[in-house]
């Protein structure tokens, strides 16, 4: 069963949306929802984040970056995003798999 | 009279600096670089030094030896990048420099202080760092009279430089053991940050394959939080726990530190640089070489070489009033040093990941990609004459700046 809401957007094979731009909080609640996820204030303060670094730069924050930038510790982005939080954060929030690195 | 500063004297100051004094005239211009250290360090030789393959010695040279007649050097620290005023504020003398055109090539360097525990007691007794001389001076002497038992070696956080150094430690360290008589007695453990061997997807299978054949095993995805001494312990945030008797650690490596004092840094204190053009994205007369910038390609001198030609064309286009041209296609080439007299070749780009094939003359090589080979173990051996002698120069070497796909297979 998905979610009404996920059926017009499009994914990839390993889940992330293929269109950024597409993205809306209700779809990111939908996403989190099939992740089984719930969604509390503090995975907003990191999904907005992530949201307005990708506007600004193109591209998704580091975990470093959000960090650095935000009240969330490393820790706690662990807690928050179980599994790999760059990876599961930029899923919830729309953005491509991040590339990682060179 | 005008100015040409140079801040860092290593393998990408030192490139410029050769380059641009065959290009300026010397009634105009002044060259100018500043570096803190007298001695110029053969970083790639740092890999061999724990092994007894390199001495020190080996691989230090005065910096002042490969810079050219009309260049002043000065030897001091660099306290204050100060753009929006062109200057520079040195600590020797509280001397400032006003400049016309600024190049940073200040490197990078290695933060273990960024992982809590690591520089705790046993930092250079039983865990140490390759990346500087201490520290791999001071596991030589660990390793000349080690036992055996369990060996981690841990990235702490991408990006590094030298992102193959960690696989050819691994590679060496299995040799090593080996030639020792106690291969059997010894763990070898790969705890990554990465989903696998490296960080790009043919590349990393085949390298994956050659660790596995070699017993070495892969712990992915693991993020350190910490080093438990007391322990004798590596932790990561999703709460995996990985003892150890050695460790060997990359830690996390960061832009200069005068970048973050100058408030011209990323969060890793890597200068935010235009990936074709090689310009600091803020500030017009600011170009950035090598390891400082944040662009996304492997640091690696190999890359600064390349680096080179590109930004060298650009800084005299801007002189003449002209636009700099995007040329830069983050083309890197790696000799990867496999054990046993063996090496492997890698050459990428922004765009194009490793493949196999011959190098650099199609179909012929004499350096095969992607494969082990006897070439190649010479070819690594040949970078140390090879960056000596012609690198650091400037010269011209057998390889384009951009690369070629010829000889390669998809
Ligand atoms: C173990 C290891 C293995 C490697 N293997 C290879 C390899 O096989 N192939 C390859 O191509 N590359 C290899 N590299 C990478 C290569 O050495 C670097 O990428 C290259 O040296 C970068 O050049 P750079 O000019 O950017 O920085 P550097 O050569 O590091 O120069 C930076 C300079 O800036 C100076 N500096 C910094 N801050 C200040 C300050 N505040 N004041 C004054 N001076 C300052 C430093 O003293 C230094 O001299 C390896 C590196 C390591 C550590």
């Amino acid at each position: 069963m998905t979610n009404p809401i996920l059926e017009n957007v499009e994914f990839d094979d390993d889940g992330f949306m293929i269109d950024p731009n597409a993205w809306t909080a209700e779809i990111g609640e939908a996403i989190a929802a099939r992740e089984e996820l719930p969604l509390t204030d503090r995975h907003w303060v990191v999904i907005n984040f992530a949201r307005q670094e990708f506007d600004a730069n193109d591209e998704a924050p580091t975990l470093r970056r959000i960090t650095k930038t935000t009240d969330v510790d490393t820790k706690e982005l662990y807690k928050l995003f179980p599994g790999g939080p760059a990876k599961k954060a930029a899923m919830v929030a729309g953005l491509g798999k991040p590339t990682g690195c060179i | 009279m005008k100015t040409f500063l140079i801040l860092g004297g290593g393998t990408g100051g030192t490139m410029v600096a050769n380059k641009m004094s065959h290009h300026l005239d010397p009634a105009e211009w002044k060259i100018i670089v500043v570096d803190e250290n007298e001695n110029h360090y053969y970083q790639p030789g740092f890999l061999f030094i724990p092994f007894g393959i390199y001495s020190p010695a080996d691989v230090v040279k005065p910096k002042r030896d490969f810079y050219p007649q009309n260049v002043e050097f000065v030897l001091s620290k660099i306290e204050m990048i100060e753009p929006d005023q062109n200057r520079v504020k040195l600590e020797k003398g509280k001397r400032t420099i006003t400049y016309d055109t600024l190049v940073i090539a200040t490197g990078s360097r290695i933060a273990p202080g960024e992982t809590p525990g690591l520089l705790d007691n046993g930092w250079h007794k039983n865990v140490f760092d390759f990346y500087t001389i201490e520290g791999a001076t001071a596991l030589s002497r660990f390793l000349k009279f080690w036992k055996g038992g369990r060996l981690v070696l841990n990235v702490a956080e991408m990006p590094i430089k030298c992102p193959v150094a960690p696989l050819e430690f691994l590679f060496l360290a299995d040799w090593f053991f080996h030639e020792r008589g106690i291969r059997d007695d010894v763990e070898i453990i790969f705890a990554t940050p990465l989903p696998g061997a490296f960080t790009k997807p043919r590349a990393s299978s085949i390298l994956g394959d050659m660790l596995e054949g070699k017993n070495i095993k892969i712990e992915a995805d693991f993020n350190i939080m910490e080093v438990d001494h007391t322990q004798k312990a590596i932790r990561s945030y999703d709460e995996r726990e990985i003892p150890f008797d050695l460790l060997v650690s990359i830690p996390t490596n960061m832009g200069s530190e005068v970048i973050e004092r100058s408030g011209m840094g990323d969060e890793l204190s890597f200068v935010p640089t235009d990936k074709h053009t090689l310009r600091s994205k803020k500030w017009e007369n600011v170009w950035v070489i090598g390891d400082a910038g944040n662009t996304p390609t492997s640091k690696a001198g190999s890359v600064a070489h390349f680096m080179l030609d590109v930004i060298v064309e650009n800084i005299l286009r801007q002189m003449e009033g002209l636009e700099p041209l995007a040329k830069f296609d983050g083309h890197a080439n790696c000799f990867i040093e496999s054990g046993f007299d063996k090496g492997i070749l890698i050459d990428f780009n922004y765009d194009v990941e490793p493949l196999p094939g011959k190098y650099p003359l199609p179909g012929f090589g004499p350096f095969s990609l992607l494969k082990e080979s006897a070439a190649n173990h010479w070819g690594k051996m040949t970078f140390r004459w090879v960056y000596w002698n012609m690198l650091l120069k400037g010269e011209e070497m057998p390889f384009e700046s951009q690369m070629s796909m010829a000889g390669k297979w998809k």
